[in-house]
């Protein structure tokens, strides 16, 4: 997946840099009327740390690591199911004018 | 699936992130950017189920439904004014997801390819640990936030002598363990870092006040997706990478907005001690000065007799519960022809955007409310300014004493206005512990009651 001879962590510091120009930018265009749901969604995105708890969870057999990755699934699912709801909630309560 | 289709799949669900949070800048696509982000981390998750080494199904899928029935359920029954601590709880298990994953991998690194146990490379090592730290910090740090906002711990800033050296020896000490497991894999160093860690979350939000808690909440934000950045380094993953980027920089920003909002640099925050009820004189010095107070009746006299009215919530309408009783008497102001509008100022509320959501809640259309910057020349030519459970945000003084701790923070110029009427409960100071020198304003009438209550009365003289 890396381009060859380079470093996996050049890569990722690659990635990282575009990636806060792109939240920088995204961010400052949001409306301050809408900030309550930014918080909100970006805490339901932040939980797709789920993919490193699904990966430990995988393997067949059970373990300690297994065991860890369960707990890390159900916490982020409160969070994935519980951020985008509360998001849905608030954001279907902006209305314009009847 | 090759990893090549996997990273792919990752991408697009990056990309769909990126607009969930683009759709944010206008209320009309907001839902649309909703819709993305479900999308995204439904792609996100498929793709890592379907990676060769994810078997188990059984033990995710319970994982799965329980903590979706959880999220769910809260989710629904949560009420909006109870947000914030919400949101903090929220904060707190994405922290704590992190320290699991953290631990699952230093216990079985072969299954994300970084080495193996108490053998794992030395960056995959520092980028565990630090995503281990920062996922500590955000979870204890989250749960002191969100006590102080539920009322379980005091609101008060809790201080101690030598605090910022005792904190700074802890940061310290984490960095020294860190370097130190990457010396000597151990587990004992490993749990260390967890503990100092969870302690030193714990002691960072403690000494902040109630009022800061938009600074809070939103730097809490902006670590939990540093967390998940350590983690994605950790594992290689870009769309981890990129997500946490993305929360990070969000929180950042926000964090800097509320900090603008209130004048204060965000060390200043961050060292807390802000707001600590020192003792009194500058609140009572003004107790011999004279004050107007009113009834509901006479509000709504001046109300319905003005041509345009400017309401400012604040906190305190939050706490009473009053925005659908606020609603119902803006209705009927705006049936008698006055011309109504809501302004909000940045750091109204326990949480950026507070105030927008609960009167989104009691279906103020969203035209009506307006920013800071986008209504405060109007109140020269405004005849009310309905001040309701907001204080220091309309402290002239932040304009004009030099020495008052609120100095420099821009405020709304409600002073401006033809009348100013103002609810509040007493006369106590507001959370800055300064005396609002509007109150004594010729032009100001005090309206003594709960702000629902008031509002209730005012909708009855209305009728």
């Amino acid at each position: 997946m890396q381009p060859e001879g380079v470093d996996p962590f050049i890569f990722g510091i690659t990635v990282l840099v575009l990636a806060c120009f792109v939240g920088y930018y995204v961010v400052w265009r949001v409306t301050p009327a809408l900030h309550s749901p930014l918080m909100s969604v970006t805490n339901a995105i932040s939980s797709v740390i789920i993919v490193g708890a699904l990966i430990a969870a995988g393997p067949a057999e059970g373990n300690l690591a297994q065991a860890m990755g369960f707990c890390a699934i159900v916490l982020a699912s409160i969070n994935i199911f519980g951020g985008f709801i509360v998001t849905q909630r608030m954001l279907s309560m902006f209305k314009k004018k009847r | 699936m090759t990893d090549d289709i996997s990273a792919f799949l990752y991408l697009i669900s990056s990309v769909c992130f990126v607009l969930a949070l683009r759709g944010l800048s206008s209320p009309d696509s907001a839902r649309q950017g909703n819709i993305f982000g479900i999308s995204g981390m439904i792609i996100a998750i498929g793709t890592t189920l379907a990676l060769p080494e994810v078997l188990s199904y059984e033990v995710i899928i319970a994982g799965l439904v329980i903590g979706g029935a959880i999220g769910t359920v809260i989710a629904r029954k949560i009420e909006m004014t109870a947000l914030p601590q919400l949101v903090a709880a929220f904060h707190s298990l994405v922290g704590l997801a992190a320290c699991f994953v953290a631990a699952a991998a230093f216990y079985r690194p072969e299954a994300y390819g970084i080495g193996q146990f108490l053998n794992i490379n030395t960056a995959s090592l520092i980028e565990m640990t630090l995503g281990l730290a920062i996922g500590a910090i955000t979870f204890t740090g989250s749960i002191i936030a969100f006590g102080k906002l539920q009322g379980i711990i005091s609101g008060a800033p809790l201080t101690f002598k030598g605090q910022h050296f005792f904190n700074a020896i802890l940061g310290i000490s984490i960095f020294g363990l860190i370097i130190l497991i990457v010396l000597d894999q151990n587990e004992a160093i490993f749990w260390s870092i967890l503990a100092l860690s969870f302690l030193i979350g714990i002691l960072i939000i403690i000494p902040i006040g109630g009022a800061d808690m938009p600074v809070v909440i939103s730097m809490l934000n902006s670590y939990s997706g540093w967390a998940a950045c350590g983690i994605g380094f950790t594992l290689g993953n870009s769309l981890l990478i990129i997500t946490g980027a993305l929360v990070g920089s969000s929180g950042a920003i926000l964090s800097y907005i509320m900090c603008k909002g209130m004048n204060r640099s965000f060390f200043s925050v961050i060292l807390g001690g802000f707001g600590v009820e020192s003792d009194l004189t500058n609140a009572h010095q003004g107790s011999d000065k004279a004050i107007k107070s009113g009834s509901a009746e006479d509000a709504a006299f001046i109300m319905e007799n003005a041509s345009s009215v400017i309401i400012v919530p604040g906190y305190g309408m939050a706490v009473a519960q009053a925005q659908h009783a606020l609603r119902e008497m803006g209705d009927i102001l705006k049936e008698k022809g006055v011309n109504v509008r809501y302004a909000i100022h940045p750091v109204a509320g326990r949480m950026p955007g507070h105030m927008n959501v609960l009167l989104a809640e009691a279906n103020v259309p969203y035209e009506q409310v307006l920013e800071l910057d986008e209504i405060n020349r109007d109140f020269s030519q405004t005849d009310v300014a309905f001040v309701i459970g907001a204080n220091d945000v309309t402290n002239p003084a932040a304009k004009t004493d030099t020495s008052s701790p609120i100095y420099g923070m821009p405020i709304l110029d409600v002073e401006n206005a033809q009348t100013v009427l103002f609810i509040k409960r007493s006369m106590a100071s507001g959370y800055a512990g300064v005396d609002n020198e509007l109150f004594f304003r010729d032009n100001t009438m005090m309206l003594f009651s709960d702000a629902k209550k008031m509002c209730d009365e005012i909708v009855q003289a209305l009728n």
